[in-house]
């Protein structure tokens, strides 16, 4: 059992506080389970509507903490030889075909080495001796036999190889694991994590994103903008609006050269924000944007 | 950790469970790490910590937090707030200072008002029996907090926020404003819920009012039992796992199939066999885009079911193309158009426009399911192919009519799946007019009363 945290974080303002020079400002939430996963050693579970910053979370933990980021991004298929490791077939041919007058054993002992073994994301987070911050993303995209992969890989941070034993990391690797809830993670799997579930921030916490990320966007504006966008929320679309879409908003109405929220404006550029037509269609009416410019 | 924390700590557990948050003895391991980790001194910390050791999963938030704040509530008794402001105010001084805080939009504020008026308005029984407690329901209904967003509109200041004074800008956050007050009501509401959970809790234990007043987990709420809030709610637990649905559904996936070779992969595999290719490795065939086809029973026995099931076919549509709705009580009629208009427009309520445009009834308004199979063999039996998955969604109540087991027969054979999904307890099913055993024999019939239960379909029961 690793007692120490896996992050050098001191208490959970510490954490807000290393998050914020990393440009991620976290809720209490956030900073809490981060604060818990790191001094408990275990790993993060994170679901939640996309947009929010699951995958950004774990770029500002590596980038707060001076960790190295090692990421599995999981698709349909993805198997050992993807995740884990994979020995280097094609070099060990060479290998073999250019020594021809050695013994069985000793060719064997040679190519089953360091040299000729390709690690992948599991195998290098877990042998590398600095701070690693490990990003599982998308896990609910992979199938389910990689969790059960997952589960012996997250259980003991160990890997065995059976031609060359097994790697024990030295450092337990800061462990996030993203869904987006496509399908339903297996209980064993959500046993081992701490689950943390990313909503929508608030308009307090949205609008200082915003004026952290956009900071040429007047105050008065952000205020608006961050409204409208709550108010879109509140709508039943097929895509609601997350933060980086407040953000991409943001930017277009600091290029737009808009110094107030008009219904042309929002007439205009909801397409930024709106990923559908349908949704489009429904926030016009909704928000009586017809009306207004007729 | 203190034997007293630990009690505590496992009754909040156990108090979980019942609720339908399957926590276990890791769970509670986790939850006692985090209170050593953290400590006790910030509330709002714990909450977040000890969520993250026990919710394993979105939805079951809200019955997390109601479930907390009677474990470890802010304090004993009456409140500060209440104690300061003593027992002088009267309904209308609380609505006014209900009033500016709806307007500051200030959280804190809003809670401390909440206090005061469970304190004040919200007293009922006799104190020292059995009958005491506090009752939101009272507090509420003497106060009246939706009458004040009218009020509230009318005392805002011209131009919102920010929006120097010009004409259309000033309009345009209005239209917000009136959204956020109502908003700010409806938290209201809420943390006066929460005030007298806690207040009746300490008079009666909390177990009690656990058991009693925590409001189920989302996920748990009877589709027939629904009311309209708690339908809006399951609207956003419906759509993601429409998609899922949609896509298992229409999931082909037999491996090694002909087809296209995978060249890099069977490279790959090759190299284990001294280059030679033994082995091909087939691409992974595509997922077919699904056919579906929905047959939805919108009779008034089921109306609660219906609501859903008209969620899950809105969904449904508005993520897949290739789908089909067919709605009958007894005479089956396409809805498709309908359907895929009301999820565009967004409306929800398209059953009206249903039992409108719709002919899904003949000369009586109960529901025949026989009579119903026997119309789509008829008029639509081309709708279904060898890759169409039909679900048919209703609690196979027929009347006592001739259930022509015959038709669901055929449309079983000629799809590729069908399952039936009922809405009923399936102690029920073979109840009364209920056919639902004999229709089981047919074709594979699960319950799906709620949102867990529908979830378990989807990610469980439905073979990949």
């Amino acid at each position: 059992m690793f007692n120490k945290g896996t992050m050098p974080f001191t208490s959970v303002a510490d954490v807000k506080a290393r998050l914020a020079t990393a440009g991620y400002l976290a809720s209490d939430a956030v900073a809490t389970t981060v604060f818990l996963a790191s001094e408990l050693g275990k790993p993060l579970l994170v679901e939640g509507p996309a947009g929010v910053g699951k995958t950004e979370l774990s770029r500002a933990v590596a980038q707060a903490c001076g960790a190295e980021l090692v990421r599995l991004q999981c698709y349909e298929g993805v198997d050992e030889s993807r995740a884990i490791y994979e020995w280097n077939h094609a070099k060990q041919l060479l290998r073999i075909s250019a020594g021809h007058d050695e013994s069985w054993s000793e060719a064997k002992s040679d190519i089953f080495s360091e040299e000729f073994l390709l690690p992948r994301p599991l195998l290098s987070a877990i042998r590398n001796d600095g701070p690693t911050v490990l990003l599982i993303d998308e896990t609910d995209k992979a199938d389910v036999e990689i969790e059960g992969l997952l589960l012996e890989v997250l259980g003991d941070f160990q890997i065995t190889i059976p031609e060359l034993g097994t790697v024990t990391a030295t450092q337990r690797p800061f462990v996030v694991l993203t869904s987006n809830a496509t399908r339903e993670l297996s209980e064993a799997l959500r046993r081992r994590c701490l689950f943390l579930h990313i909503e929508f921030p608030d308009a307090d916490l949205e609008r200082d994103i915003v004026a952290l990320k956009v900071p040429e966007l007047d105050q008065a504006l952000t205020d608006s903008l961050v409204r409208v966008i709550n108010a879109l929320r509140a709508m039943p679309l097929r895509k609601a609006p997350s933060v980086s879409e407040t953000l991409d908003w943001a930017r277009t109405l600091v290029a737009l050269g808009a110094d107030t929220l008009t219904p042309e404006v929002v007439s205009e550029s909801l397409g930024v924000v709106l990923k559908h037509q349908d949704d489009i269609d429904k926030a016009r009416t909704k928000l009586d944007l017809d009306a207004v410019l007729s | 950790m203190s034997t007293q924390l630990a009690t505590r700590l496992v009754e909040f557990v156990e108090a979980l469970r019942a609720k339908g948050v399957n926590a276990g003895p890791s769970e509670s391991i986790d939850a006692a790490d985090v209170m050593r980790v953290l400590g006790l001194d910030d509330r709002d910390l714990l909450r977040e910590g000890l969520a993250a050791a026990l919710v394993r999963r979105g939805g079951q938030r809200d019955v997390f937090d109601q479930t907390f704040d009677l474990f470890f509530p802010v304090g004993v008794g009456r409140p500060e707030a209440a104690r300061e402001a003593g027992e002088d105010l009267d309904v209308q001084q609380i609505r006014e200072l209900l009033l500016m805080a709806l307007l500051d939009r200030d959280p804190r504020t809003l809670a401390q008002i909440a206090e005061i008026a469970v304190d004040v308005l919200g007293e009922v029984g006799q104190p020292g029996t059995d009958t005491a407690g506090w009752s939101a329901y009272q507090t509420i209904d003497r106060l009246q907090p939706q009458t004040l967003i009218a009020a509230a509109m009318a005392m805002r200041p011209g131009g919102g926020t920010g929006q120097g004074g010009q004409g259309l800008g000033t309009q345009f956050t209005d239209r917000l404003a009136r959204d956020e007050v109502r908003q700010g009501v409806e938290a209201f509401r809420e943390m006066v819920q929460a005030e007298a959970r806690r207040r009746s809790a300490e008079l009666r234990g909390r177990e009690l009012v656990a058991r009693h007043a925590v409001r189920s987990s989302r996920d748990r709420v009877d589709f027939l039992s629904a009311n309209r809030q708690q339908l809006e709610e399951l609207r956003r637990s419906v759509q993601p796992l429409a998609r899922v649905l949609a896509t298992r559904l229409s999931a082909r996936r037999r491996r090694r199939r002909r087809g296209k070779i995978d060249m890099r992969r069977t490279l790959r595999r090759a190299m284990g066999t001294g280059g030679v290719p033994m082995k091909p490795v087939f691409e992974k065939p595509r997922p077919n885009r699904p056919e579906l086809v929905l047959l939805c029973d919108v009779s008034g026995s089921v109306s609660g079911f219906s609501s859903f099931t008209m969620l899950l076919t809105q969904a449904l549509s508005a993520q897949f193309s290739k789908i089909r709705v067919f709605a009958f009580v007894n005479a089956m009629a396409e809805v498709t158009e309908i359907v895929r208009d009301g999820a565009v427009s967004g409306g929800g309520d398209i059953e009206p426009r249903i039992r409108a445009e719709a002919r899904i009834t003949k000369w009586h308004t109960s529901s025949d399911y026989g009579e119903a199979f026997l119309d789509f063999q008829e008029f639509f039996l081309d709708a279904i192919g060898p890759r169409t998955a039909v679900l048919i969604l209703g609690d196979a109540r027929n009347n006592n009519q001739n259930p022509r087991f015959d038709a669901l027969h055929e449309i079983a054979m000629r799809s590729r799946r069908t399952y039936w999904l009922n809405p009923e307890h399936h102690t029920r099913w073979g109840l009364g007019d209920s056919e639902a055993l004999a229709y089981a024999e047919i074709v594979p019939m699960h319950e799906c009363s709620n949102v867990e239960q529908l979830t378990n379909f989807v990610t469980r029961l439905l073979p990949v």
